[in-house]
């Protein structure tokens, strides 16, 4: 593990007009770690993922990701870089193949000439995609849409992926199991951003976490830290 | 008496098929370009009488077959479309479509006065060997030209299928096109698929100009024309179905011959137009839209 963080965000401040969506977050991730954003809807969870991906553009702040500033790159730059990006509603291409949808994941210049690698490797972890690869993604059910979704972040090859709401909108056995995934890919080395409302779950699996609210970073901490956190468990646990 | 009138209407529909082949390929970039940026291409006729005039210059003055001269134009057209939406278009994507519209309709005003400045007003055409010969098949007659003309159609057609379908970079226009947001997740560098759909679209309409031109003669004041034609095909067809811009040219195309012979060459405008309101009132969506693109 280098001392250095993997990715680390200073000072971010970003406005939707005259409302601020974001204002002074800092945030590290080191290689290796799972960090969990937890906060209510519309805290500025993934006004984050996307400022940090490029899709939005911040008033003031950097992006650090290993020895790059990648602050305001275009978002094909930073997925070229090594964020892998698992978006809020899955956003898979409806009328394209599994399949296609799989190699546009690929078309970074980083993941070309592992494609064919890669692509056995994700239908290890999802066979149902490998069943269903010639159908197209939108007759998916949700939570295989979700894993096309993963799925395709992964043929990207990333060092880091920043998941957005992964279990938004799916039936708690597939939550369960998309939990279960993450834990997995963290397992074999990959370095996890977790963004999410289910706060139990997500911290339970992650190393360290941040409370945003409003905007603000609020409280931080490891993941057990923040569980047994009275305000955290009162705003978000119910307990 | 009916035979001929049967055999007559026989010809008139099969020239028509012909013609629309050329139509649905010109349609075919407007759809294009549509379906993948929701940019109305208001310079499309215009971009169509340019290709006409590129391919009567190679043959007036190099005496260069238009059907030879098509690649090049094709090429040159890409280049032309590409710049086009990288350095003027680009900005307007995602604006008010009242922009867009502007836009579009002041380069289609440069366009077509840079034809009258350059070639005035008067009709130019090429006189090719093939405009006086046939084909015959039973009792149907083809004209060479159309024939020619709507097979070049046909395989530019079936090479931007190759295109969309096999190709890595046709594929990540698709994905845009499907859904702008994956795109930008994936990492798709979505301007410059822009620019090469621009690219691809102006391509198709100059390839349809030089196929154009070895049918009828170009004049500065087709543009229009071939831009509302343009349009009356795609909406027939359905925006953004490329299966629906071809067979809506091959549908207007008919309506055109027909409204030839059953009534008067100068209203076959009446019939195009009356089709398209009576898609507009019985299938909004066009024939074969929405859910059919590529």
């Amino acid at each position: 593990m280098s001392a250095a963080p993997l990715l680390q965000v200073s000072t971010l401040d970003l406005y939707y007009g005259d409302a601020q969506a974001l204002a002074d977050v800092s945030l590290d991730i080191n290689d290796g770690e799972i960090v969990a954003i937890v906060g209510a809807n519309g805290a500025g969870k993934s006004s984050l993922i996307r400022s940090i991906h490029g899709i939005e553009t911040p008033a003031r702040g950097t992006v650090r990701f290993g020895y790059a500033d990648i602050t305001g790159w275009p978002s094909h730059r930073v997925c070229e870089a090594g964020i892998g990006h698992v978006a809020e509603g899955r956003q898979v291409f409806p009328n394209l193949t599994v399949l296609e949808n799989l190699e546009m994941g690929a078309v970074l210049k980083r993941a070309r000439s592992a494609e064919k690698v890669t692509l056995e490797r994700v239908f290890g972890i999802f066979p149902r995609l490998a069943e269903r690869r010639k159908q197209a993604a939108g007759t998916l059910s949700g939570g295989e849409q979700q894993m096309l979704a993963i799925g395709r972040c992964l043929m990207g090859q990333p060092r880091l992926i920043m998941f957005d709401e992964p279990s938004l909108g799916l039936a708690p056995a597939i939550v369960q199991e998309m939990f279960r995934i993450i834990r997995r890919l963290n397992e074999e080395g990959m370095t996890i951003l977790l963004v999410e409302q289910n706060v139990m779950a997500s911290l339970k699996i992650a190393h360290r976490g941040y409370v945003l609210e409003n905007g603000r970073i609020e409280l931080q901490g490891t993941g057990s830290e923040l569980l047994t956190n009275d305000g955290v468990r009162q705003a978000y646990l119910g307990l | 008496m009916t035979q001929d009138f049967l055999l007559s209407f026989a010809q008139a529909i099969t020239k028509g098929l012909l013609t629309g082949m050329v139509y649905g390929l010109m349609a075919l970039g407007l759809s294009v370009i549509f379906g993948v940026m929701r940019v109305v291409n208001f310079a499309h006729g215009e971009l169509m009488v340019v290709g006409m005039y590129l391919a009567w210059a190679a043959f007036e003055y190099f005496q260069i077959s238009p059907l030879l001269s098509l690649p090049v134009i094709a090429v040159l057209f890409f280049g032309l479309g590409y710049a086009l939406q990288r350095g003027l278009i680009q900005p307007f994507i995602g604006r008010p479509e009242h922009q867009q519209f502007l836009l579009l309709l002041g380069v289609a005003l440069v366009l077509v006065n840079a034809c009258l400045a350059i070639v005035g007003p008067d009709s130019r055409g090429v006189q090719l060997e093939a405009q006086f010969e046939s084909y015959e098949l039973g009792p149907l007659v083809f004209d060479a030209v159309r024939l020619h003309a709507a097979i070049a159609a046909i395989v530019i057609a079936a090479v931007l299928w190759l295109f969309f379908t096999r190709t890595r970079t046709g594929k990540a226009i698709r994905a845009a096109a499907d859904n702008h947001m994956g795109a930008l997740v994936v990492g798709l560098d979505v301007r410059r698929l822009y620019a090469v759909t621009f690219g691809v679209g102006a391509a198709c309409v100059g390839a349809a100009g030089a196929l154009m031109i070895t049918i009828i003669p170009v004049t500065p004041f087709l543009a229009a024309e071939y831009t509302l034609l343009a349009f009356v095909i795609v909406i027939v067809g359905g925006l953004g179905s490329m299966t629906g811009a071809l067979m809506g040219g091959l549908l207007i195309g008919v309506s055109e011959a027909v409204a030839g012979l059953l009534a008067d060459p100068s209203l076959k405008s009446m019939f195009s137009f009356g089709l398209l309101i009576a898609v507009l009132l019985l299938r909004p969506q066009g024939l074969f839209g929405p859910k059919s693109s590529s």
